[in-house]
């Protein structure tokens, strides 16, 4: 399988040319947010007020790293499932976010907000967090930092493996994959 | 002098018991067990999709770097679960048992570098040093301490389950409900992944059962039971033919193992849980 090099900001001719089951080396910039800072940009969202950080065209990794180590850019650091930010993503999208990158199913909701908004949903490999750290150069601590681990950090990621699950078009490569490999039992 | 034979106590200092659980939740977390490695290396024997081989080979390219590193295999290293079997002739000294264990997890995850995962359920507040655990206790027979350290993810066990079923759905219901919460977890608690079932009980106790189950080595019969047995194996073999794969992203190898463990019920119920565990299974345990 051909894997291709892509660089953030995603840019629209970037994102319509991805395609589910693309693997993709990614090199850029992305914030790391989860559960408690999407209710805190969310909230914020509601309350009329501006986010800490700038998101149009922006990638969120659903991830909170372990603490780092002395001598290291960052402890072990891998994608959260990411179904749970399904109620905060399409306000994020409509304030320009464009790249997503997690694990697991997304609401057949946020499908077809992926599309509408001309989104891409990356997986990355969960588990797998010590090999991924090798793949962050730079990371600091950019808003929320009373969240803890969950604070927003911007990370500087080079060759960052992920494969394209639901793309700009409406497809998804979780159901396409597993229905390929289902074996129906009489 | 005290009389040996007359005083059957052992004692056992809570420093010790704060050091043991220090190092065992540093050990689980950095250091997968061996029983999982061969798992998994069968596993990529097994796998005929590409990516799937890609994944699993991945994931013991991690396994490998997070021991030499001493790095954390996944940044999620768990909430803290504890079982300790203390034998009835042990006496605790030196302070109270359960600020002890709660030290060793408060120790281990602020010196090894660990993510303190734990917050309050509503206002969603990192407790700030991991703690509380959730402690599992027995009394045994006896005068050691057998102290189990399992660090366990969000991830997966946000796909666990448990029911209430009646009598009458019998094993097929069990099976039926178990294929279910499985299909429905699909990618999300990071497959290949270890199913621990827990049936009969309370339903407290289903869901204890289920997540000793997850215990044994991986790969492990219950060898007590020849209904479980079985049960273990079709279902083994029916998870892998859901196509899910290795991180969901389709092959034949969901789960590493089925393991089922079962006590009895009330005559109005049949409690079962299903305790999903991720590939980064974790546990290490010693003997005081």
């Amino acid at each position: 399988m051909e894997t291709r090099k892509i660089k953030t900001p995603l840019t629209e001719e970037i994102i319509i040319s991805l395609r589910a089951g693309d693997m993709v080396l990614l090199t850029g910039d992305v914030y790391t947010a989860r559960d408690a800072a999407h209710r805190r940009m969310y909230e914020a969202f509601k309350k009329g007020l501006s986010l800490p950080i700038d998101l149009s065209k922006a990638t969120i990794f659903y991830a909170a790293p372990s603490p780092t180590p002395e001598g290291k850019v960052t402890g072990s650091i891998g994608p959260t499932t990411s179904y749970r930010m399904d109620a905060f993503t399409p306000a994020l999208l409509e304030h320009g976010l464009r790249g997503m990158i997690g694990k697991g199913n997304r609401s057949p909701e946020i499908v077809e907000a992926i599309k509408r908004y001309g989104a891409v949903y990356f997986g990355a490999i969960g588990g797998i967090a010590a090999l991924t750290a090798q793949c962050v150069k730079r990371m600091e601590v950019v808003a929320y930092e009373d969240l803890g681990p969950e604070a927003i950090r911007k990370l500087t990621v080079v060759d960052l493996p992920l494969v394209v699950i639901n793309d700009s078009q409406g497809n998804d490569l979780y159901l396409s994959e597993q229905n390929k490999w289902r074996i129906l039992s009489v | 002098m005290e009389n040996k034979k007359s005083n059957p106590w052992r004692r056992i200092n809570t420093k010790r018991i704060t050091e043991t659980v220090k190092k065992l939740f540093i050990k689980a977390n950095t250091i997968l067990g061996a029983d999982m490695v061969s798992a998994l290396r069968y596993a990529l024997q097994q796998e005929e999709s590409p990516i799937g081989r890609q994944v699993l080979t991945k994931i013991l390219q991690n396994a490998d770097i997070a021991c030499h590193e001493a790095m954390p295999i996944c940044q999620d290293t768990g909430l803290a679960v504890l079982f300790v079997e203390m034998g009835q002739d042990v006496r605790i000294v030196g302070g109270d048992l359960r600020k002890a264990l709660e030290e060793g997890v408060r120790q281990a995850y602020g010196e090894g570098f660990l993510r303190k995962s734990l917050c309050d359920p509503l206002t969603r507040t990192n407790t700030g040093d991991n703690t509380p655990a959730v402690v599992h206790m027995d009394i045994v027979t006896g005068n050691q301490l057998r102290i189990i350290a399992m660090p366990k993810g969000g991830g997966s066990e946000n796909m666990s389950a448990a029911r209430m079923l009646t009598p009458s759905a019998g094993i097929d219901g069990i099976k039926k409900f178990v294929m279910e919460t499985v299909e429905k977890a699909g990618a999300n608690p990071c497959p290949p992944i270890i199913v621990g079932i827990g049936i009969g009980g309370s339903l407290e106790q289903a869901c204890i059962l289920a997540k000793k189950a997850l215990l044994r080595p991986v790969g492990g019969k219950n060898a007590s039971d020849e209904r479980l047995t079985q049960m273990e194996a079709e279902l083994h073999t029916r998870i892998n033919e859901s196509g899910i794969g290795p991180a969901g992203l389709g092959g034949r190898v969901t789960t590493l193992a089925v393991h089922a463990e079962m006590m009895p019920c009330h005559i109005a119920s049949l409690p079962v849980a299903v305790n999903i565990q991720c590939h980064v299974a974790r546990h290490q345990e010693t003997i005081i």
